[in-house]
């Protein structure tokens, strides 16, 4: 395992794999907590539009990404707080924007290997410039979490009270929205827009059912999705060419369904 | 536009969309009002495993969704019955059913089980590629998901108004929930093979939810939830296949439709009723004034 650090994609998918999941784990947290679950599982696939559209038009897809993602994080932080409501407009708004996107993978005469990629990520061919774009981004989104922290958590855990006391609520939760686009943009490369919700879902919802303080859980998931996240990349390199998706994927479902069985009740 | 019936490919398109649209539409209604928009969309991603799991072993991919599907549908069951506030376990299992079916894909198009293109048409809907052995057997299972539907229509609609009061009454509530995800399992299914796993919610959630804010009457929402899903279904196969113009695809054209028509419905219900999805209460009120109309 330690010869695979020798080929520099190796050392490249690790380390921004490394950055990500060090972000998506807690703000995977704060979307559970603030029932937006289903609002992690749409950012990335209109995030893929965008890439798509990006990709017709012959720019970087991450820019594309990032530009759907913050629109519709932006979208979904002022969106009101009826779960329903929320979860119907999700769902259209996603499946509008996957439409749009397979518009534009039908109009670009390339079509499927760099779609997959961004479908389904990839652990080749990630420059070292992209590295360092992804570590100054998680770092910005890490920055965030700290000047947010306690307003943050205060406004998910009990917002009639905060925003009593004079807390922007409506600020927060957009710019906490910003925070998790910026993080799915970033997340695409190694984990696939299917499958970013794994890396910010799976750490958190295994952690928040072991440990109680939210500092804990916050450090917890970022640990535990960057393991994740480095044995994912390990596994897919040792098999060959599987996706680390997949294996990221089951490892958290593997880990999850043991601890949510001990764990009965306790949410 | 009437010649195009003569033509087979076509035909089955139509037959197809058209029998989605008849099943999804009530399917929906209760998905809206139970607020499970994604354990729908969990169950339409379990489909992508079991399609492209299905085409690595050479089954009909509609098997393997349906198998996958109400393996699912029986794991969330015993998780809690009604997926809603569940939203961590049903991510959990979505999550993972994305997994599989990204290792399924991979397998298949590197062990050339399949052509490297199969997994956008698994994705996005192959509405050109559904053969009339697929629509038999749609057939079976949506007509099977009906008729469970049909039965339990009364019981499941008081079940889902009010829980409490229909569990007081000794109308079995959890029961209900898990045979409601397995009509919705098969249901899934059926339009995932249609539309394609990402944009299978174009025919199951977009019209029920549009006609949930137009009316609170269970008989009239689900009429106009019907009436919504064949416009979606019928004018989808007519941008794509009438003209002369440059034909989008199709799964372009039912999501961009599905899209107008909730959006619409937006714009009607807040003009007309403040445009609210109905609270417990209006959907009381509604059934009992309304007794006989449903």
């Amino acid at each position: 395992m330690i010869e695979l650090l020798r080929y520099p994609f190796i050392v490249h998918a690790l380390l921004t794999g490394v950055f990500v999941a060090a972000v998506a784990g807690p703000c995977g947290y704060i979307l559970i907590s603030r029932n937006l679950t289903f609002a992690g599982h749409a950012l990335p696939n209109i995030g893929f539009a965008g890439a798509a559209g990006a990709v017709l038009v012959g720019v970087q897809p991450v820019y594309g990404l990032l530009a759907f993602s913050l629109a519709a994080g932006i979208g979904v932080g002022l969106v009101g707080n009826d779960l329903r409501e929320r979860d119907i407009t999700i769902g259209v708004l996603m499946t509008l924007a996957l439409g749009v996107g397979f518009l534009f993978l039908s109009l670009y005469a390339g079509y499927a290997q760099r779609v997959y990629g961004i479908l389904f990520g990839s652990i080749l061919g990630i420059s070292a410039t992209e590295v360092l774009v992804t570590g100054v981004s998680a770092a910005v989104v890490l920055a965030g979490f700290l000047v947010l922290y306690r307003p943050l958590l205060f406004s998910t855990f009990d917002p009639a009270s905060a925003e009593a006391q004079g807390v922007p609520i409506r600020l927060i939760s957009v710019l906490f929205m910003i925070m998790v686009a910026v993080t799915v943009a970033i997340s695409i490369q190694v984990m696939g827009a299917l499958l970013v919700f794994t890396l910010l879902i799976g750490p958190a919802a295994t952690v928040a059912r072991c440990v109680r303080r939210p500092f804990m859980v916050l450090l917890g998931s970022a640990v535990l999705g960057i393991a994740y996240t480095v044995l994912g990349i390990a596994l897919a390199a040792l098999s060959g060419r599987l996706p680390v998706s997949f294996f990221v994927a089951s490892l958290s479902f593997l880990v999850y369904v043991p601890v949510r069985l001990v764990t009965h009740g306790e949410a | 536009m009437f010649d195009l019936f003569s033509s087979d490919l076509f035909l089955r398109a139509f037959v197809g969309a058209t029998l989605v649209a008849l099943l999804s539409a009530p399917v929906g209604y209760f998905l809206v009002l139970r607020a499970q928009v994604f354990a729908a969309e969990a169950f339409m991603d379990i489909c992508f495993a079991g399609a492209t799991g299905a085409a690595l072993v050479g089954v009909a991919p509609l098997f393997g969704m349906v198998l996958f599907s109400l393996f699912s549908a029986a794991g969330l069951g015993a998780f809690g019955g009604r997926a809603r506030g569940r939203s961590v376990e049903v991510g959990m299992v979505l999550s993972f059913a994305l997994g599989l079916g990204v290792l399924f894909l991979n397998v298949g198009t590197r062990g050339s089980a399949f052509h490297s293109t199969a997994g956008v048409g698994i994705l996005f809907g192959s509405l050109m590629s559904v053969q009339w052995v697929d629509i038999q057997r749609m057939l079976v299972f949506g007509g099977l998901s009906l008729a469970v539907l049909a039965v339990m229509f009364r019981p499941l609609l008081f079940s889902t108004i009010d829980p409490d009061v229909a569990r007081a009454r000794g109308i079995p509530v959890q029961g209900l929930s898990v045979a409601f995800l397995i009509v919705l399992a098969l249901a899934a299914a059926s339009c995932t093979l249609v539309v394609g796993v990402l944009l299978a919610a174009a025919l199951l959630i977009a019209p029920a939810a549009a006609a949930v804010r137009l009316t609170h009457r269970p008989l009239s929402a689900l009429l106009l939830a019907m009436a919504f899903s064949l416009f979606v279904a019928w004018g989808g196969l007519f941008l794509t296949f009438a003209g002369t113009w440059r034909h989008p695809p199709a799964g372009f054209s039912f999501s961009v439709l599905a899209a107008l028509v909730y959006g619409v419905s937006l714009i009607v219900g807040a003009i007309h009723r403040g445009g609210r999805l109905p609270s417990t209460h209006d959907l009381n009120r509604e059934v009992s004034e309304g007794g006989p109309q449903w």
